[in-house]
């Protein structure tokens, strides 16, 4: 329902406006980051999810990459598991 | 969950009479069991001759899509019926006093006026230009006309005048004719042109969006939405910012070798200004009575325009394109017809973006880059920007 | 695009394919609420189905703000509008959501001053650019876009912007998911969850529909492979017994959401006692209202709007469609009264329905557009790659 994008940081807001300078494939906008919680500490070269013109989260870089070695976890070396899984009659009934 | 009744509502409750008298219009069709009559059935009524149902004009029916679609026909088409008219194309193609004709007329809105890459006057010269190409004929004479708003600057005026000069100088065009009328201030938008042009078919081919057969490639000579994305941002309001520029440009010399390659196997040129490529798929779908696919991993896009259509949720493939054509080839001279565009500057970014099939008739399929497949169809009108 | 395009690759997408139909159980189906109209345009926009085996149901709910916006809340914006010194601001999204009179594009042809934004902000840009005008904002959307206008608001205040308001039409997803699973004939096995939504509340909100409704849901992000993830988790945990809630989009979601952004709805917003959900009826604590502190902020205190509720058609059955009873084409008046150009029901309203996703994207059975879509390309190799 609601149109997220993730875009990086290149500017730090310069005034009390809370508006930064972010980049979407090298398309720029100013996004408010009033939303975003201090602790969260935000600096140039950080990824954040774009709303309407405001900052909603900052991308966990670590997350990303966690969730995108599982996916791939799940590749090749997966299609030789589920190949002896499929062939084998005990494995269908293990489900 | 609390259900209320409807006095809990404040104002009392009334009913929508618009959406009343639609149920009670098809109230007496029998209600279907199966999936697939239901589908039919849609299908049925979809071919049925289109009505206006707005009381007005809206935006939407300026926008390229369904509703631009639905006026044409319901309304200029029923009052204009004729075999040349009726064929839809971006020109019509004549024979006068044993001259084979292109002519074609096309009225030029747009804000800003003056935009990177390109100004309304660009536009008007290249927009007749290329209707007059696509049409495979060699553009010839133009007509302008200007409808301006008291007040306007008569330097941007000069400048308007300028770039078309340019533009139809380079396109080797002259402006034999026109008209100027000055409406008051706020019946207007500062500047509106319209332009008219021949062009002499020399070739004895005659290329229509009806001609496409299966196994054709489906070609665009460049990346696509570069105009639409520019104007969009141009106007300021979205705050959005790209180093992107409008790719109005004049198509008729890379047409002139994009012909030269293909010959007769070149069966459709389109180009894909408002409602930008899928519409114009969408046309030669429906006229060829074939289905088209399209591969997304092959449809050029620039960086910038896919990432402002992320912001925006707008999908490319609806962007407005001044500069780029599609093009319909059959599969035997597709690779020389590549190597042409791809010899000319303005064919560079060409790429075969998908192939003819012959089912489902009518229709647009894309294979996505994530494996899957999905229909392509008509906008109501313009893509507008989202958040949902 | 950086955290898009790795997301959205075929090969992973195939290997989690192949997982996702190795747990099915033979013989069982299975159906899944993606709450989230993000969530069911991602679905069609990538063909994400193709990828999922025939007895897995995606039923697409009710989270599209625009779609579930009741009909005499158009008319009272559009009555705003009308007033001759008003400028009414919207999303594009609103633009062609029917009223009963119409939709903002038939207001706007009629002459009232009604202008697209893409940002709250810019709204009040407008305000501060036109101050003999009253600027409105028409404020839809869950808690996502709510603390974005709260914040807007909060920024008016702090610079004195006297003429603009906001009409509230902000919603809570939570009682909308609740009325759904108090559907007797409720027929699902899980959820995804919204994951936009969720970087404001996080997780913990859910979690009763787990212990307390025996459903599993997965807060899934919007790329594809998020989407197919999501369900392969929820089909793992079907398969070991297990019913939780699991955080798939933990690049973005924080479990327990987004303080600050919750303390600013807080601030400016509180729950109102009822509000009509298209489809669903009355929900109650299910929208948020302006408080009293805000009030000079507030349309609806502003000016006066006719408030009269506008009743869907009889034959509309988008209830039985949004809680996943009905599929689209089973609904009396689907693509015959009811179709995108006069979408008479909610689910048909943005092309997010149900219905006008199916209608545009459905229609064909997926047997006939795979065929179609085979078949090799002349001279396939893209010159220039994305
Ligand atoms: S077809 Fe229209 S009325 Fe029927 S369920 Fe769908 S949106 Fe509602």
């Amino acid at each position: 329902m609601c149109l997220g994008i993730p875009g990086e940081l290149v500017e730090m807001p310069v005034d009390e406006t809370d508006l930064a300078l972010v980049s979407v494939a090298g398309v720029r906008r100013r996004v408010n980051v009033g939303l975003l919680t201090d602790e969260e500490d935000l600096a140039v070269g950080d990824w954040i999810l774009i709303h309407v013109g405001f900052a909603l989260a900052k991308i966990d870089e670590a997350e990303a990459q966690a969730a995108l070695e599982m996916l791939h976890g799940l590749g090749p070396a997966y299609d030789q598991e589920l190949a002896d899984f499929t062939g084998s009659a005990v494995g269908r009934e293990g489900l | 969950m609390t259900a209320l009744d409807g006095e809990h509502a404040g104002g009392g409750t009334r009913s929508a009479g618009w959406a009343e008298d639609a149920v009670a219009r098809h109230a007496g069709a029998e209600h279907l069991r199966s999936e697939e009559q239901v589908l039919e059935r849609i299908e049925r009524t979809r071919r049925r001759r289109p009505r206006v149902r707005e009381d007005r004009i809206t935006l939407a029916h300026g926008a390229g899509g369904k509703a631009t679609h639905t006026l044409i026909e319901a309304v200029f088409l029923e009052a204009f019926r004729n075999p040349v008219l009726e064929a839809l194309e971006d020109g019509a193609a004549l024979d006068a006093g044993g001259a084979r004709l292109a002519f074609t007329t096309d009225a030029f809105v747009v804000s800003p006026l003056f935009f990177p890459g390109g100004d309304i006057g660009d536009l008007a010269v290249n927009g007749t230009v290329n209707d007059l190409a696509m049409c495979g004929a060699r553009p010839r004479h133009l007509s302008a006309s200007f409808i301006l708003e008291e007040g306007f600057p008569v330097a941007d005026l000069q400048r308007i005048a300028a770039s078309m000069a340019r533009a139809a100088a380079a396109a080797g065009v002259e402006i034999v004719t026109g008209d100027t009328k000055v409406v008051r201030r706020g019946q207007a938008d500062g500047c509106f042109v319209t332009t008219a042009g021949i062009g002499v078919r020399e070739r004895p081919i005659t290329l229509s969006a009806a001609s496409a057969r299966p196994g054709d490639a489906v070609i665009v000579s460049g990346p696509i939405g570069d105009h639409g994305i520019t104007v969009m941002l141009a106007r300021g309001e979205l705050d959005i910012e790209a180093d992107i520029v409008s790719d109005t440009a004049a198509l008729h010399g890379v047409t002139a070798d994009l012909l030269d390659a293909g010959g007769d196997g070149v069966r459709v040129l389109r180009d894909a200004t408002r409602g930008g490529v899928a519409t114009i798929l969408n046309e030669i779908a429906g006229s060829s009575g074939v289905a088209v696919v399209v591969d997304e991993a092959a449809v050029p896009v620039r960086d910038e325009v896919v990432g402002a259509s992320e912001l925006l949720g707008i999908d490319p493939l609806y962007v407005a394109c001044e500069g780029r054509l599609v093009a319909v080839v059959a599969p035997s001279r597709a690779g020389a017809v590549m190597a042409a565009l791809h010899a000319h500057p303005l064919g560079a970014g060409a790429a075969v973006v998908g192939h003819v099939a012959e089912d489902p008739p009518g229709m647009v399929l894309l294979r996505t880059t994530f494996g899957g497949t999905r229909i392509v169809d008509l906008l109501v009108g313009d893509p507008l920007p989202r958040i949902c | 695009m950086r955290f898009v395009d790795e997301f959205r690759d075929a090969d992973t997408a195939r290997a989690l394919a192949a997982r996702i139909a190795a747990l099915c159980e033979p013989g069982r189906r299975y159906a899944f609420m993606e709450v989230c109209g993000g969530h069911t345009h991602t679905i069609y926009k990538h063909g994400l189905e193709d990828h999922l085996p025939d007895a897995i149901r995606l039923v697409h709910g009710p989270g599209c703000p625009v779609c579930v916006l009741p009909m005499g809340r158009v008319d009272d914006a559009i009555a705003i509008a009308a007033q001759p010194d008003v400028i009414m601001t919207a999303f594009g999204d609103m633009m062609r959501v029917p009223g009963g009179d119409g939709s903002f594009f038939d207001a706007k042809a009629a002459g009232a001053d009604i202008r697209m934004v893409y940002s709250p902000l810019d709204a009040l840009k407008i305000a501060r650019a036109n101050p003999d005008r009253r600027v409105v904002f028409m404020a839809i959307g869950f808690e996502t876009t709510a603390p974005s206008t709260a914040m807007t608001v909060l920024r008016a205040a702090r610079e004195g912007i006297e003429n603009f308001s906001i009409f509230c039409n902000h919603v809570t997803i939570i009682p909308a998911i609740k009325a759904i699973l108090d559907s007797p004939d409720l027929r699902l096995d899980g959820f995804l969850g919204p994951g936009h939504v969720s970087t404001v509340i996080g997780c913990r909100p859910y979690e009763f529909i787990a212990a307390r409704h025996g459903e599993p849901l997965v807060v899934a992000g919007f790329e594809p492979l998020d989407i197919l993830q999501s369900v392969y988790q929820l089909m793992l945990q079907l398969a070991e017994g297990r019913c939780e809630v699991e955080n798939q989009y933990s690049r973005v979601v924080p479990w327990d959401g987004n303080r600050r952004a919750l303390e600013v709805i807080g601030e400016v917003m509180e729950l109102r006692p009822y509000f009509e959900w298209r489809g669903l009826g009355f929900i109650s604590h299910s929208a948020m209202q302006v408080r009293e502190a805000y009030a000079r902020y507030d349309a609806e205190r502003l000016f006066a709007v006719p408030g009269v509720r506008v009743a869907d058609p009889k034959a509309c059955q988008c209830g039985e469609v949004l809680k996943g009873v009905l599929e689209p084409w089973q609904c009396k008046v689907f693509g015959t009264a009811c179709t995108p150009e006069t979408p008479i029901g909610t689910c048909m309203v943005s092309s997010e329905g149900a219905c006008a996703a199916y209608y545009n994207f459905g229609r064909f059975s997926r047997e006939r557009v795979r065929a179609g879509a085979t078949g090799p390309t002349p001279l396939a190799d893209p010159v220039m790659p994305r």
